[in-house]
C-alpha cells in the first residue's frame, strides 16, 4: 500500500529525475516524506521509467544493487533494490565517461546475465536463472546517488533508480556451464593499481541469486524479465569513488577484461 | 645486536612455540632491533626446531596484502620457514588447544616447486616454469607475541607468524590457469565471509613466489625442488577458535577446508 498521493509521485520522480540528469545533490526523499513505502518508492522509480521512455529513451537492461550481505546488514535492510538501465546509461569498452554529467561516482565490478527466456516471480530459484540464461559477460557499473554525499535509506535509494547511471559492459561471453559463477574472481585496477579483489559468492553466495531476486521483486508488481533482459548482479567488490582523469580495468577469470577513463 | 642476544630471543621464541605462551614484543624490549636481526633470531627459532628433530619442507610468504603492509609501516614482505611439524592434510582436525595460541586463518595458493630456484634474476616465467601444481590451501597463521602487539622486527623474529598450514587434495598445473584472476570464496560454519582474487598478493601469487626466490637468493639460499610455497593471503585474516570450520574454495584449482578442536 501506498502513503502518496500519484501527483506526489509524479513530482518527486521530476524532482529526483532532474537531479540526475543535470547532476545536482538533493536530500533524501524520506526526510520530507517519512511515511512512504517501499511501494511508493517504485512508484517513483517506475514514474522515473516512465518519464524517459515517453522522451524517447529505451530501456536496455536491469540491475540490482545492495546485493552483498555485509552491505545488506550495514543499511539495515532485509533486501537488495533493483533498478533500470536506460539506452544513454552504456558506454563502449574502452570508452570515456564524462565526469561533469554525474555528481559522485564510484565504479562497481559485476557480472551481466543475458536471458533466452523468460523469468517470472514468484518462486524463481537459481536452477531456472541458470536454464534461462543465455550467456554471462563481464559488466562494470557506475554508480551516483543523487543523494548528499551519497547516504540513503532504502527507500530513498528505489526511488532514486538504485543510484543508477553508466555501465560498461563487454569481455567475453560464456555460457553459464562453462563458468563456476561462485567462484570466479574479479580484480580491478585504478589508474594500474590494483584497488580491489572478490568473487562471484559475494553477491547473495551466487551471481545467479541475484537474477533470481529480481524475477522474484518484479513478479511482486506482475512484471517479468523477457527473453533477451540483460541483467547486472550487484557490486562482486566494493564501490570505489573516482575523479576526473582516473581509468580503470577490471580483470574476469575467465571472461577477459573491460575497462574506461572518467574525462 | 650481539649473537648472544640474537641466541636468547630465538630461544625465547622457540619456547613460547612449545610451551604455547606469548612473550612481550620484542621490539618495545629492544628499540634498535632490525629486520636483519629479526632474520637472525628467525634462524635460531627455526635451529632449535630442527634439532628437535623437525624437517624444512618449504616457505611462505606473509605481508602480501596492501593493507597489512600499511598497517605495518613496510612496503615488502617477508618470509618464514614451513616444517613438517606444522603440515596438515585435507580433513584432519587442527588442535589448537595443543598447537597454538591466537589463531587467524588465510586462503592461500600453495605452490609445489619441480625444479630449484636461486635468485637473483628469477623471473616470473622461471617460476612457472619450475611449479608443478599448486594446491588450495589455509594457512593458520599464530603469534607468540602477546595480543598480536606486532611491528614488522616481531612477525619477522617469530618465523613470520607462522603457525600450521593444511592442504587441500588436488592439484592443477598452473599452465592451465590465470592466477591473477582466480577467485576465491571463504566460508565459516557455512557463512560465506570473504571472497578475493589472485591480484590480491602482490598483484599475483607468482609475483609472491618470484619475490621470495629472489630475496632468499640474496642470502644464497634456493628454492628447493618438492618445497612447498605458501605464496600469500588473498583475504583478510579470520580469528578461529575450537569448534569451527573453515571451508576455501578456489576458482579453476578446487578446495580445502579444515576443523577447530
Amino acid at each position: 500500500m501506498g502513503n502518496l498521493t500519484q501527483t506526489q509521485i509524479v513530482e518527486l520522480a521530476a524532482h529526483l529525475e532532474t537531479a540526475e540528469l543535470e547532476a545536482y545533490e538533493v536530500t533524501k526523499v524520506t526526510d520530507d516524506f517519512p511515511d512512504m513505502t517501499y511501494e511508493d518508492a517504485f512508484d517513483i522509480q517506475w514514474e522515473i521509467r516512465r518519464r524517459k521512455e515517453a522522451r524517447g529513451n529505451k530501456i536496455v537492461g536491469m540491475k540490482m544493487g545492495l546485493t552483498s550481505w555485509a552491505k545488506m546488514a550495514q543499511m539495515g535492510v532485509e533486501y537488495p533494490c533493483y533498478g533500470f538501465l536506460a539506452d544513454y546509461f552504456s558506454v563502449p569498452d574502452g570508452g570515456e565517461i564524462k565526469h561533469s554529467e554525474l555528481i559522485h561516482p564510484k565504479i562497481e565490478a559485476e557480472l551481466a546475465f543475458v536471458t533466452k527466456a523468460e523469468l517470472k516471480g514468484p518462486g524463481v530459484h537459481i536452477g531456472d536463472v541458470l536454464r534461462a540464461t543465455d550467456f554471462v559477460m563481464p559488466a562494470v557499473e557506475v554508480i551516483d546517488s543523487r543523494y548528499k554525499d551519497f547516504k540513503f535509506d532504502l527507500k530513498s535509494v528505489i526511488a532514486d533508480n538504485s543510484s543508477s547511471s553508466r555501465f560498461i559492459t563487454g569481455g567475453r561471453m560464456a555460457a553459464p556451464e562453462e563458468l563456476d559463477l561462485k567462484t570466479l574472481g574479479v580484480v580491478m585496477e585504478v589508474n594500474g593499481e590494483v584497488v580491489q579483489t572478490g568473487a562471484g559468492a559475494a553477491v547473495l553466495g551466487h551471481p545467479a541469486a541475484s537474477v533470481a531476486m529480481l524475477a522474484n521483486m518484479l513478479g511482486e508488481r506482475g512484471e517479468s524479465l523477457p527473453a533477451g533482459s540483460f541483467i547486472m548482479i550487484g557490486a562482486i567488490t566494493a564501490a570505489v569513488p573516482v575523479e576526473p582523469g582516473d581509468n580503470f580495468t577490471v580483470h574476469y577469470q575467465g571472461l577477459g577484461s573491460i575497462g574506461g577513463r572518467f574525462v | 645486536m650481539d649473537t648472544t642476544q640474537i641466541q636468547t630471543l630465538g630461544d625465547e621464541l622457540y619456547q613460547a612455540l612449545t610451551k604455547r605462551e606469548t612473550v612481550a614484543p620484542l621490539t618495545s624490549r629492544f628499540s634498535d632491533i632490525s629486520i636483519e636481526d629479526a632474520y637472525h633470531i628467525s634462524l635460531r627459532l627455526l635451529q632449535r626446531r630442527l634439532e628437535a628433530g623437525e624437517k624444512v619442507i618449504g616457505k611462505k610468504i606473509g605481508l602480501t596484502s596492501k593493507a597489512v603492509q600499511n598497517m605495518l609501516k613496510v612496503n615488502q614482505p617477508d618470509f618464514g620457514y614451513l616444517t613438517d611439524a606444522m603440515a596438515f592434510s585435507q580433513g584432519q582436525e587442527m588442535p589448537i588447544s595443543e598447537r597454538l595460541i591466537q589463531p587467524k586463518a588465510e586462503g592461500e595458493i600453495a605452490f609445489i616447486l619441480k625444479k630449484d630456484l636461486m635468485g637473483p634474476g628469477i623471473t616470473s616465467a622461471d617460476v612457472l616454469a619450475a611449479t608443478e601444481c599448486v594446491i588450495p590451501c589455509f594457512e593458520v597463521v599464530d603469534s607468540r607475541i602477546e595480543n598480536w602487539q606486532i611491528k614488522i622486527q616481531d612477525t619477522v623474529a617469530d618465523n613470520a607468524s607462522c603457525g600450521l598450514f593444511i592442504l587441500g587434495d588436488q592439484a592443477v598445473d598452473p599452465r592451465k590457469l590465470d592466477l591473477r584472476t582466480c577467485g576465491m570464496v571463504v566460508e565459516k560454519n557455512g557463512e560465506i565471509i570473504s571472497t578475493g582474487a589472485g591480484a590480491a598478493a602482490l598483484g599475483g601469487p607468482v609475483n609472491c613466489v618470484t619475490w621470495l626466490a629472489n630475496t632468499l637468493g640474496q642470502f644464497g639460499i634456493a628454492l628447493k625442488a618438492g618445497e612447498v610455497i605458501l605464496s600469500g593471503s588473498l583475504v583478510p585474516l579470520e580469528p578461529v577458535k575450537a569448534g569451527d570450520f573453515l571451508s576455501v574454495s578456489i576458482g579453476g584449482i578446487g578446495n580445502a577446508s579444515v576443523r577447530f578442536t
